[in-house]
């Protein structure tokens, strides 16, 4: 059997095949996927359209209302309805609010995207499952209800390209850094449909948590999928969680990759992306003290437990500056809860930050802090094209959570160390 | 998969945001979405095109988001078929999908005059111009895609595989 990387392994298992070669179109089985309020309108009406009946596996679908949820206009109201409405007809768990959440960061806290698993999502950033060591993709509307209706979908298996970390993380450097770091340097097609394989001992030194957060902007560098080797940090992180049997795939050592890229770390400072391309990255001293409208802490990518601890350990028995306005949003009504448990809550909005309903936020300007025209956000979030927090004409920088944190205090980009 | 139309050139990187601004996301059929394709780049682009037009952009075209919504958008706008020098993997598949046909040409057009009459041979990968005289040879979409636009869209070749399937 030829070496496999730990991609190739999972495609070939889920294909029933003994090895796959980059390049090949394959056929496989998913195990998990999801919709969402944006998507599902449009999945399941192809259902209806198809005369499909019922989904292949309920236990392995699920729905979340995320983006427009709760409804702020009629238009919205109208199509959370309807997909209340069409879950029901097909007996599909649908989550929202109390139980609301990302979709992505959902299904890993359900225990619904483990090491060795082949998952498609119905959004771009369902890669950030990868970092438990599954292979994870993002699909649209329509290739989700084939999904729906067989199980099976087809994919063009992905070269292999290997990022090797060295070096040793400075302060505040967090796994976003890294990811923005690496998006900066290959840019946003330079990993265009490959498979992106997170190593190294930094990678190593990172919570899970924070690897998710790599994972989940694989799509921004155009990655078909990101991956980290399942390590004992992912055991322990998954075991406490799991909700069926699974078993995990390592790649071979001698696996040919198409590229090894090896990215020191030694001297990288946190990182910022300016508009309007997260490969638009630069150090924060280079934009440090530039002035902001509003900070967003939140999004699939940095929405977690670890992200609101690291938030709150700043903002603690301090106040945020009076020129701007903070949103701190939780990923899933799980960390939401959490975070009140363990007082977070309380800090948050004692610093005088509002705390708001796990939802997608303003990442994606619809809803719970869009952006007026000439607006300047600092976000924890993914994107920063032109128009994705709101007005065409308004600015997203990308940063980690700890900088986010500093400069609602400050009112500005700054550092931890500035306040 | 020959088709004769006006070319309208856009640049890199051109995100599905872009394509179709999130505002526009409560709708869902490609009638509805039609008339916003592409207002995100430029709100003036989709009243000067018309049904039958090709679109032809850089590299990574579609990139970002996976909202169907983009290309249900430009099929909803009557654009006959997509060109760009790469495509963002989740749109190139959302685009096959849903019918609207797309064709991978990296080099570039020299006269990127808006509006300029063009020719586009899905099937055999080729963009020509001025009647035939200039030629730009791309790449054929791959089987499994041309299969898929030919029933029109993924869900129409899953139907037939599902029929085949009961009939044996
Ligand atoms: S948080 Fe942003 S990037 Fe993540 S799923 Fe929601 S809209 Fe998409």
């Amino acid at each position: 059997m030829p070496p496999q990387t730990i991609t190739e392994r999972i495609i070939a298992r889920h294909a029933d095949r003994d090895a796959v070669s980059p390049g090949e179109y394959v056929e496989v089985r998913v195990d998990q996927t999801w919709s969402d309020d944006l998507g599902a309108p449009i999945t399941l009406g192809l259902l209806e359209t198809y005369g499909i009946a019922e989904v292949f596996d309920r236990d392995r679908v699920f729905i979340t209302s995320m983006v427009n949820a709760p409804a702020h206009s009629i238009e919205t109201a109208e199509v959370l309805k309807l997909i209340r409405e069409l879950s029901r007809k097909f007996d599909i768990t649908l989550y929202e609010m109390g139980h609301a959440a990302i979709h992505n960061a959902k299904a890993i806290e359900l225990g619904k995207t483990l090491p060795g698993e082949l998952i498609v999502g119905g959004n771009s950033h369902a890669c950030m499952a990868g970092a438990l060591g599954c292979y994870a993709t993002g699909m649209g509307s329509t290739d989700i209800a084939a999904i729906l209706a067989t199980g099976r979908t087809w994919l063009e298996v992905p070269r292999t390209i290997r990022y090797r970390y060295i070096g040793k993380l400075r302060p505040w450097v967090t796994g976003k850094d890294l990811i923005l770091h690496t998006i900066g340097r290959i840019g946003v097609a330079g990993a265009d449909n490959a498979a992106m394989e997170f190593v190294g001992e930094p990678i190593a030194q990172l919570e899970v948590e924070e690897r998710l957060s790599m994972s989940n902007m694989a799509i921004e560098a155009g990655g078909q999928n990101a991956i980290c080797q399942p390590d004992a940090k992912t055991f322990a992180y998954v075991e406490k969680i799991a909700q069926r049997p699974w078993q995990p795939v390592f790649g071979d050592a001698d696996a040919r990759v198409s590229e090894e890229i090896v990215i020191d770390i030694d001297a990288l400072e946190p990182v910022i992306a300016a508009p309007f391309l997260p490969s638009n990255t630069t150090s924060w001293c280079e934009v440090k003290g530039l002035p902001l409208d509003q900070v967003y802490i939140g999004s699939c990518t940095n929405g977690w437990m670890t992200d609101l601890r690291a938030v709150a350990a700043i903002l603690k028995g301090r106040k945020i500056a009076d020129n701007l306005r903070v949103i701190v949003i939780p990923s899933t009504a799980q960390i939401y809860r959490r975070a009140v448990e363990e007082g977070l809550a309380q800090i948050f909005l004692e610093a005088g930050a509002a705390f708001s309903l796990p939802t997608c936020g303003p990442c994606i300007g619809a809803h719970a802090g869009v952006l007026a025209d000439g607006e300047r956000c600092l976000a924890t979030s993914n994107r920063n094209f032109p128009g994705r927090q709101g007005a065409l004409r308004s600015e997203t920088y990308l940063c980690n959570p700890v900088i986010a944190a500093a400069s609602a205090i400050k009112g500005c980009i700054a550092s931890p160390d500035d306040i | 998969m020959w088709h004769q139309g006006r070319c309208w050139f856009f640049d890199d990187d051109v995100d599905t945001d872009q394509i179709m601004p999130t505002r526009y996301l409560a709708l869902r059929t490609a009638e509805a979405l039609g008339p916003y394709a592409l207002s995100g780049v430029d709100p003036a682009w989709p009243p000067r095109v018309a049904r039958g037009d090709i679109v032809v952009a850089g590299w990574n075209f579609g990139c970002g988001s996976s909202r169907e919504h983009a290309p249900l958008g430009l099929l909803g706008h009557g654009v006959a078929c997509v060109v760009a020098k790469s495509f963002s993997r989740i749109f190139y598949r959302n685009a096959a999908n849903i019918g609207l046909n797309l064709m991978v040409l990296q080099q570039d057009v020299a006269d990127r005059t808006q509006g300029r009459d063009g020719w586009v041979d899905v099937a055999n990968g080729r963009l020509s111009f001025d009647g035939g005289a200039t030629v730009l040879q791309g790449a054929a979409p791959a089987p499994i895609v041309l299969e898929i636009l030919a029933y029109g869209g993924l869900m129409g070749l899953r139907a037939a595989q599902a029929a085949k399937a009961t009939a044996t």
